[in-house]
């Protein structure tokens, strides 16, 4: 039997224990998305009086931003994490022992795609118990789950690259207020075709992060909406196989220098 | 004793160590920034919705929250230095050098006043830039303005108390949560008739609702609650000094 999948399972285990080990990380992707989405949906609720606004439930439309936003708080703590195992050396000693950087790179985000699909399975509660009503049924969740995990996949990638490219946990921090760009200037709280200034609808619709939340969102309020799931499915597929790409590209160079 | 030459040797180390750490500097800058452009160019069909009746339009009902919001955190983020202070020892030997150990929190607290300063004056240039619309007269301006002063003045006592009883920076999430919560269960989006009941129910009762409006109608050249708003924020600057105070002791106590 290859030893690769031992290596990754141990090191998607260690990755794990170590989040949910640590209450600071463990806590605030499961509970702060979660709290924003309430207070967004007490103070927006009046804006599903809008004529063309999707749904007459705020709280089904700001469901679709926990998942985005906990997969950003994932990357940083993804990010932080294996910098850490930099800084402190661990990185360095195990490249001394047999285990391959594909191994370290699929255990670290086996673990992200692990803890991305928990973090899911907790929004989709917290939404069921507020009340929500998902339109696309069980097969629907089903889908979402598969869902969170690519974008895990992605977003983890991205903090190991960071990780890997930087080596320091406090770049990986400083660098948490721009991905929050992406996530502010979306149409995290208003459909983009009701956005009415001209430059900030321009920019929703260039970002990425747009159409990962309307996915998300069709699934919730419309049911199955095939642009919408092409769109979003597509963006996180590609994202995730660019950035585990240049994630393993850096990982071999960082090996190569320990 | 006087406890000026502290207070100011405080204040500009602070300010020092802020200034030129880009780290520091530019999360404190862009955050207010992002929430601007976000909340004033994302949601402003909100001013669309019945019964939205602010008469200077979405950008300036905004920005008066931007503004509070980005005083109660330059508060906040000063008292992360606090805790760095304590957590590196500098402050430990601050407390045996200082003669007048208040001026410590003094300088700190003129430091947050000084660096939120420029980000309020940032905010307000971008936010006339995007044609944020002024009712106030000078007065009215400068009646907002020192409501976000106190704001600040409050962010600040506030976290450095829970900075000098824990002295660690890993007591950031304790500075930060609540005043994000009292920030945000107020009027952020929409005025406080338009809230969510639940929403509504909290808003009332929570006396950054009263500093937001009283901002708002500021601006918009027609003050509503100034009295409430201020004597609120006054009160709680008086609670949060002693508060800090306290706190010094705690930490003089430990050594």
């Amino acid at each position: 039997m290859s030893a690769l999948p031992t290596q990754v399972g141990a090191l998607a285990q260690r990755s794990i224990m170590r989040t949910a080990r640590q209450p600071a990380s463990a806590i605030p992707p499961l509970l702060f998305p979660v709290a924003l989405m309430l207070l967004n949906a007490g103070g927006l609720h009046a804006s599903t009086e809008l004529p063309g606004f999707p749904t007459d439930s705020f709280l089904a439309f700001a469901l679709a931003v926990p998942f985005i936003q906990g997969a950003l708080f994932s990357t940083m703590n993804a990010g932080t994490d294996l910098a850490r195992d930099i800084q402190t050396g661990f990185f360095a000693r195990i490249s001394l022992t047999p285990v391959r950087g594909e191994a370290l790179l699929a255990g670290q985000l086996a673990g992200i795609v692990t803890l991305g699909v928990l973090q899911a399975v907790f929004y989709i509660a917290c939404g069921l118990l507020l009340g929500v009503h998902f339109a696309a049924g069980a097969a629907g969740i089903a889908l979402l789950l598969v869902y969170a995990a690519i974008v895990a996949v992605g977003f983890g990638a991205i903090g190991s690259w960071l990780a890997l490219r930087t080596g320091s946990g406090e770049a990986i921090q400083g660098l948490f207020p721009l991905l929050f760009v992406f996530l502010f200037i979306s149409s995290m709280n208003t459909p983009r075709n009701l956005i009415s200034v001209g430059w900030f609808q321009f920019l929703a619709s260039i970002n990425p992060i747009s159409y990962l939340i309307e996915c998300v969102r069709s699934l919730i309020i419309t049911g199955w909406d095939a642009e919408a799931l092409a769109l979003g499915f597509g963006i996180a597929i590609v994202l995730a196989i660019v950035a585990v790409i240049v994630a393993s590209r850096e990982m071999g160079r960082r090996l190569d220098r320990s | 004793m006087n406890l000026w030459p502290v207070a100011s040797g405080v204040a500009w180390r602070t300010l020092k160590n802020v200034l030129t750490t880009p780290s520091l500097v530019l999360p404190s800058l862009l955050f207010p920034l992002l929430f601007f452009i976000a909340f004033a160019g994302g949601l402003a069909q909100v001013q669309n919705t019945p019964g939205f009746d602010y008469p200077n339009g979405y950008t300036a009902f905004q920005f008066v929250f931007v503004l509070l919001q980005s005083a109660a955190f330059g508060g906040v983020l000063t008292g992360f230095g606090v805790a760095r202070d304590f957590e590196g020892g500098f402050a430990r030997r601050l407390l045996l050098a200082a003669p007048h150990r208040g001026g410590i929190v003094v300088g700190y607290a003129a430091a947050a006043l000084l660096r939120w300063t420029i980000t309020a004056t940032l905010l307000t240039i971008i936010a006339l830039i995007a044609g944020m619309q002024v009712g106030g007269g000078p007065v009215d301006i400068v009646g907002m303005y020192t409501l976000a002063a106190i704001m600040n003045i409050c962010g600040f006592l506030w976290a450095a108390g829970v900075a000098m009883r824990l002295r660690t920076v890993q007591a950031g999430p304790l500075m930060q949560m609540p005043v994000f919560l009292l920030l945000f269960i107020a009027p952020v989006y929409v005025p406080l008739a338009l809230l969510g009941t639940t929403l509504h129910a909290f808003a009332r009762f929570n006396p950054v609702t009263y500093a937001l409006e009283s901002g708002r109608g500021f601006l918009a050249g027609e003050p509503v609650h100034a009295a409430l708003g201020f004597g609120l924020l006054l009160g709680a600057a008086i609670v949060f000094s002693l508060w800090a105070f306290r706190g010094l002791r705690s930490a003089e106590a430990a050594g």
